[in-house]
């Protein structure tokens, strides 16, 4: 399982896609998946944020059901069936988003503590939220409510808020990158440059696997005094005990 | 955020748990009468229907599409939207929330499909602490008789026909409920739950709770000058 992860508009999508292509070129059965694709939850997600009317806590738990079900019927088929998962954000996304709403991270971590330990998470940095909205502006996209973060009242407008928000989002990636050792990839540059970094890390990945025992062991989130993970549903197995035995 | 337990809240919650045909609905219904008749602010809040996810929630069960984990965190999507717009926003102005189910709901029914006990209950953590928490104790047999005679068939979920514990709807619904009504009996302690014998006459039980609910009320009536 391979993450890629970063904020709003650093090319997650251009790179998965270029990833796909190239993977698929080298014989490998590939999955893409990212937020708001599930068939149990995307459709809804994106309905609930039109309104502009999605409070925190919700969205954080609209966004978990559709991570869980993807999870569970696409994910984890997937991985067993040998295919190389690659996913647009992970958990993280969800943690910094909570955290920079004041939402405990203690609370998202036990919600999604049946989460696979991913096999790398490449984080997709760009140094700042002034070269971010650069993008943003000269592609064209425009700016979104909730990637300005809108909903935190931050600024007058949409411009101010997602200079003030972006800095905040970019403060707990940098801090998230080393607790949970992201590869951290430089995403000012070019296209191309991004990509074969990417690709050099991956085929180390994938064409000299680990010893497979060594795999999914550490977990994903210390629980030190937490209660146990959740117990996976009856048709999912889990793969952590799997490793192990 | 702030936890379960630890808002601090002018307003008072009131809860009704209990199966389908305990009769909580009844009474809470009465009881939301009297409480208007008697001049306070009460607003009500019913399990599933956040406009904002109950659309989802229909067609994931139409189309048969939930896992326990994914039933559990939609009902709880549907919960915080309710929790952050209906209930805490009058609990804050000092007003009387009423809810036809609540988290003990989540907890009976999830962990009956599988879910891990303390996960759902740290799922739930954001949740406001009712003021009183009834929990209208049916024996099984008479809550089966009601709610299989008042409809023509039982539903899918409703029944835990994902769960595979028969293929007969009527032999898997009474295992969950059995399975459900053990859950409901623990969290009694767990929670501090108030029982309700659901057997005894209607009027009985309102006496009971309006009794109870007395005690929590202490003159947040709309006076003349609101």
């Amino acid at each position: 399982m391979i993450v890629i992860e970063g904020t709003d508009g650093v090319g997650r999508s251009t790179h998965t896609a270029l990833l796909r292509t190239w993977l698929e070129s080298r014989g490998h059965a590939v999955l893409d998946t990212g937020m708001t694709r599930s068939v149990l939850a995307g459709r809804g997600i994106k309905e609930a944020k039109t309104g502009h009317t999605l409070g925190r806590l919700t969205m954080q738990l609209f966004y978990a059901t559709d991570f869980i079900d993807r999870l569970e019927n696409e994910m984890l088929p997937a991985l067993r069936a040998g295919f190389v998962v690659l996913t647009d954000r992970y958990i993280y996304s969800a943690m910094a988003r909570a955290e920079v709403r004041g939402i405990d991270s203690a609370w998202i971590r036990s919600i999604y503590s049946m989460a696979l330990v991913p096999d790398a998470v490449f984080y997709l940095r760009i140094s700042s939220a002034q070269k971010l909205v650069e993008r943003v502006v000269s592609s064209g996209r425009g700016f979104d409510y909730w990637e300005s973060g809108m909903d935190l009242g931050l600024g007058e407008d949409f411009y101010d808020s997602f200079i003030a928000y972006q800095t905040r989002m970019l403060k707990v990636f940098d801090r998230m990158s080393s607790e949970f050792g992201f590869h951290v990839l430089n995403a000012s540059r070019s296209v191309r440059s991004v990509a074969l970094d990417l690709r050099r890390a991956i085929s180390k990945l994938i064409e000299e696997p680990a010893n497979p025992t060594e795999h999914n062991v550490r977990p994903l989130i210390p629980l030190k005094d937490k209660p146990a993970a959740a117990k996976p549903s009856s048709n999912v197995i889990d793969l952590n005990k799997e490793a192990l035995s | 955020m702030i936890s379960y337990g630890h808002h601090q809240f002018p307003g008072k919650l009131f809860v009704v748990e209990g199966t389908d045909g305990s009769g909580k609905s009844t009474q809470l219904a009465l009881l939301h009468q009297w409480l208007k008749a008697e001049g306070y602010p009460v607003f009500f809040s019913e399990w599933n229907s956040s406009p904002l996810v109950k659309d989802t929630t229909k067609r994931a069960k139409k189309r048969h599409l939930f896992t326990p984990a994914t039933f559990s965190l939609l009902h709880a999507t549907d919960f915080a939207d309710r929790t952050e717009r209906d209930i805490i926003p009058p609990l804050k102005g000092g007003a009387i929330v009423l809810a036809d189910r609540y988290i003990y709901t989540a907890f009976a029914r999830d962990v009956a499909r599988g879910c891990d006990r303390a996960w759902v209950r740290e799922v739930y953590s954001f949740a406001v602490k009712p003021t009183v928490a009834f929990f209208f104790r049916a024996p099984l047999d008479v809550a089966m008789d009601r709610i299989v005679s008042s409809r023509p068939s039982l539903k899918y979920y409703e029944a835990g026909m994902d769960i595979g514990w028969s293929d007969d709807p009527e032999e898997s619904f009474k295992i969950f409920q059995g399975k459900i009504l053990e859950e409901y009996d623990r969290m009694v302690s767990e929670f501090g739950l108030t029982v309700i014998d659901a057997s005894r006459s209607i009027e009985r039980q309102q006496r009971e709770m309006r009794l109870l609910i007395s005690q929590h009320l202490n003159n947040k009536r709309r006076g003349k000058g609101y």
